[in-house]
């Protein structure tokens, strides 16, 4: 029982922060090596991160993105699922979100739209992870190849139907109309201001709120009810489910849409909560970076949160890096986050074994004194 | 030359009263292609480049990496009072028209798209005619009676060119074949030389023996496809010739470099206007690269039929439809 004697901080919160550092000290490196100093270019990052309210509202705008397919990610992944097509349910999530905004921004106060919007993302999203699902278990298509396909077809289809149906009036870009107010999903900052609190002009909006109750909806389901049980024996050992009378193409399917879902929240957050008309590329690569969010967060929703919160701060401050430092180009941004995601999710048990046979000696000489 | 040009950004550009800018700190933001995308970002860039050596001015560049990206910039350098902005791609009309609203005393140059508000200059350019003019040339050289056309996303923008193209085609041979391909449906179908070259590929084996492309740095896969097979390929944006001396027939050249130089300028010297400046033939806004790298494919009868064909289109003696005014291409 080697696992016992090892203090729960050391796997929860020693090894990702040595994880993390690793790769900043060798970011730290690159960047020095193209001639910049790495300590004024993390002081942008931290800076623009976290320094000024602004900087945290941008950090917890696309942390909820993050929350949202990180934990799309999570559920199919706890089945043993792996859903690569987040990018493609959020951008059809964000369709659905868009569709019900649309129908009802004149007739309709928020009041009646926003839980709406959250079916229609719901619905959307999880009607695009339906059909590899449906592959998955009844045909044995494999997942990550359809749902991977299935991002393709989900860009396709968003052009066709912008450039021909949806297309507002202007002539070039390729917008529907902007929603009335009343489909706007309140920023904080506005949210805020009446009571006399000023956090600056930022993207952050009530869907962040949202985001953490899918959180500790996903730990409810996951790990308290009985399809959370029959999930997770289907994702521990197949055959085994199987044998234990688990209908595995069946928790296959809901699996996949609660998955699909789940990514299409994002499109809560970016068309009713940002951009208020239906557009193209909204998703911009959000479910791909939510792999890495889930691979991360140790598929835990609160792992999952902080590490969000991470790639928010890496995603906002790489951006601010940039503009301040432009010698800096937006590609070694991708480098920094490339080694994040390496040292914490491919090289995790670099440190892992070594400091846990640390703690282990040492417990084992208390013991022995 | 610029002095038609300037003259006409003048008499085109709508008489709204000038608001102040405080100072003149001018900036750009590329869209996702990135400046050094051979193409239709690397001509604004070089219209910068131009303007910090004429002046010594540094003027204030950002590359978005993603949508989200695109807005903040703008956002952060109107904060910083950077004025004039040109927002580089149709692509950004949402976000420069949200931030232009916020920002009443910057000024925005918006390439591409039209924004009407009254601190945006809206740069458009006459793609139809130009592109027009490419397919005549194309119909020209082609042999096989087949030309083709490969667009990086059927979008308005692009279906513009195609529609110029095919009327050019037309002009020149009624019952010449058009072959048209789309590259993607993301920002990453103007960045894929790869996909390009294998629908190049595609094209060549159907017949076709001259290839247009508007898919901006895909469009190198399309030349060298175009290379390696021995045929002809036509470039965009910039002028391409230079790139493969011998397969380049010519290239629709997108005067978005001046477009860039002359924001600057005129907004140094107080002159920047807001409203819709539609540069086509008669600006050389837009027009067909003939340079020491394809003269030899040009025999004197073509180039003399071009001139021609330019001058007709001037006059409004060829009308070439604009696929943008009712959304269709019906010639």
């Amino acid at each position: 029982m080697n696992q016992a004697k090892v203090p729960v901080w050391v796997n929860i919160a020693l090894i990702p922060l040595l994880n993390i550092t690793l790769a900043f000290v060798i970011s730290g490196l690159v960047i020095y090596a193209i001639g910049q100093n790495p300590i004024e270019a993390a002081g942008y990052m931290i800076y623009g991160a976290f320094g000024y309210s602004e900087g945290i509202g941008y950090t917890l705008y696309y942390a909820t993105n993050f929350i949202f397919t990180g934990l799309a990610v999570c559920v199919a992944f706890k089945a043993g699922l792996f859903n690569i097509g987040g990018e493609g349910q959020a951008y059809i999530g964000g369709l659905g979100v868009g569709l019900v905004c649309l129908a009802l921004d004149h007739t309709m106060p928020f009041i009646v739209i926003a839980p709406l919007a959250i079916i229609g993302a719901a619905v959307f999203g999880a009607a695009w992870a339906y059909v590899p699902a449906y592959l998955q278990a009844r045909r044995g298509s494999h997942i990550v190849i359809t749902t991977i396909m299935f991002n393709f077809i989900a860009s396709s289809l968003m052009v066709y139907l912008m450039v021909n149906w949806l297309k507002g009036t202007q002539n070039m870009s390729l917008n529907s109309r902007t929603f009335e107010h009343s489909a706007w999903m309140p920023y904080l900052h506005t949210l805020l201001s009446p009571l006399g609190i000023d956090i600056g002009d930022s993207p952050v909006n009530l869907s962040f709120f949202w985001a953490l109750l899918c959180c500790f909806g996903v730990w409810l389901l996951v790990w308290h009810t009985r399809w959370g049980y029959q999930l997770r024996t289907l994702g521990t050992n197949p055959t085994a489910a199987k044998y234990a009378g688990i209908d595995t193409a069946k928790v296959t399917i809901w699996v996949m849409m609660v998955s699909g879902a789940l990514a299409g929240f994002v499109g809560l957050n970016e068309i009713m909560g940002v951009n208020h008309s239906l557009l193209l590329n909204f998703a911009a690569g959000y479910g791909f970076t939510g792999i890495a969010v889930a691979l991360m967060g140790r598929n835990h929703p609160i792992g999952i949160f902080l590490a969000a919160i991470l790639f928010g701060a890496l995603y906002q401050g790489g951006a601010e890096v940039s503009f301040d430092m432009p010698q800096i180009t937006p590609d070694i941004v991708v480098v920094v986050q490339g080694l994040v995601i390496l040292f914490s999710g491919a090289l995790e048990h670099m440190f892992k074994d070594r400091i846990e046979g640390f703690f282990i000696r040492r417990a084992a000489a208390a013991q022995e004194k | 030359m610029k002095g038609v040009f300037l003259a006409s950004v003048t008499a085109l550009a709508m008489s709204a009263t000038l608001a102040h800018a405080a100072t003149d700190k001018p900036a750009v933001v590329y869209d996702q292609a990135g400046k050094y995308d051979k193409s239709f970002n690397e001509g604004v860039y070089n219209g910068v480049l131009k303007y910090e050596k004429d002046t010594g001015q540094k003027i204030r560049e950002f590359e978005p990496k993603n949508e989200a990206q695109v807005e903040q910039g703008l956002r952060r350098l109107a904060q910083r009072g950077y004025s004039p902005i040109i927002a580089v791609g149709y692509s950004m009309s949402a976000a420069t028209e949200k931030v232009a609203k916020d920002f009443p005393n910057i000024h925005f140059s918006i390439i591409d798209s039209v924004i009407k508000l009254p601190n945006v200059q809206s740069i458009v350019f006459k793609e139809q005619e130009g592109s027009f003019l490419v397919g005549a040339l194309a119909a020209m050289k082609s042999k096989t009676n087949t030309v083709g056309f490969i667009g990086a996303i059927d979008v308005p923008l692009i279906r513009k060119f195609s529609c110029g193209y095919k009327q050019g085609v037309k002009y020149i041979a009624p019952k010449d074949k058009v072959i048209v391909n789309f590259v993607g449906s993301t920002g990453a179908a103007f960045s894929n030389p790869t996909q390009g070259s294998e629908l190049a590929k595609s094209q060549f084996s159907q017949g076709a023996d001259v290839i247009f492309a508007a898919a901006g740095g895909t469009g190198i896969g399309v030349y060298q496809a175009a290379a390696d097979a021995g045929k002809y390929a036509i470039g965009v944006d910039s002028d391409q010739n230079y790139l493969h001396p011998g397969v380049m027939l010519t290239s629709m050249v997108k005067r978005v470099d001046q477009a860039a130089y002359n924001v600057y300028k005129s907004a140094a010297a107080g002159g920047w206007k807001p409203g819709v400046v539609t540069l086509g033939l008669a600006d050389n806004g837009v027009t067909w690269a003939l340079d020491k790298y394809n003269q030899k494919l040009i025999t004197p009868e073509m180039k003399a039929k071009m001139k021609a064909i330019r001058k007709d289109i001037i006059d409004g003696k060829i009308k070439v439809h604009d696929y943008s005014v009712d959304n269709s291409c019906n010639m």
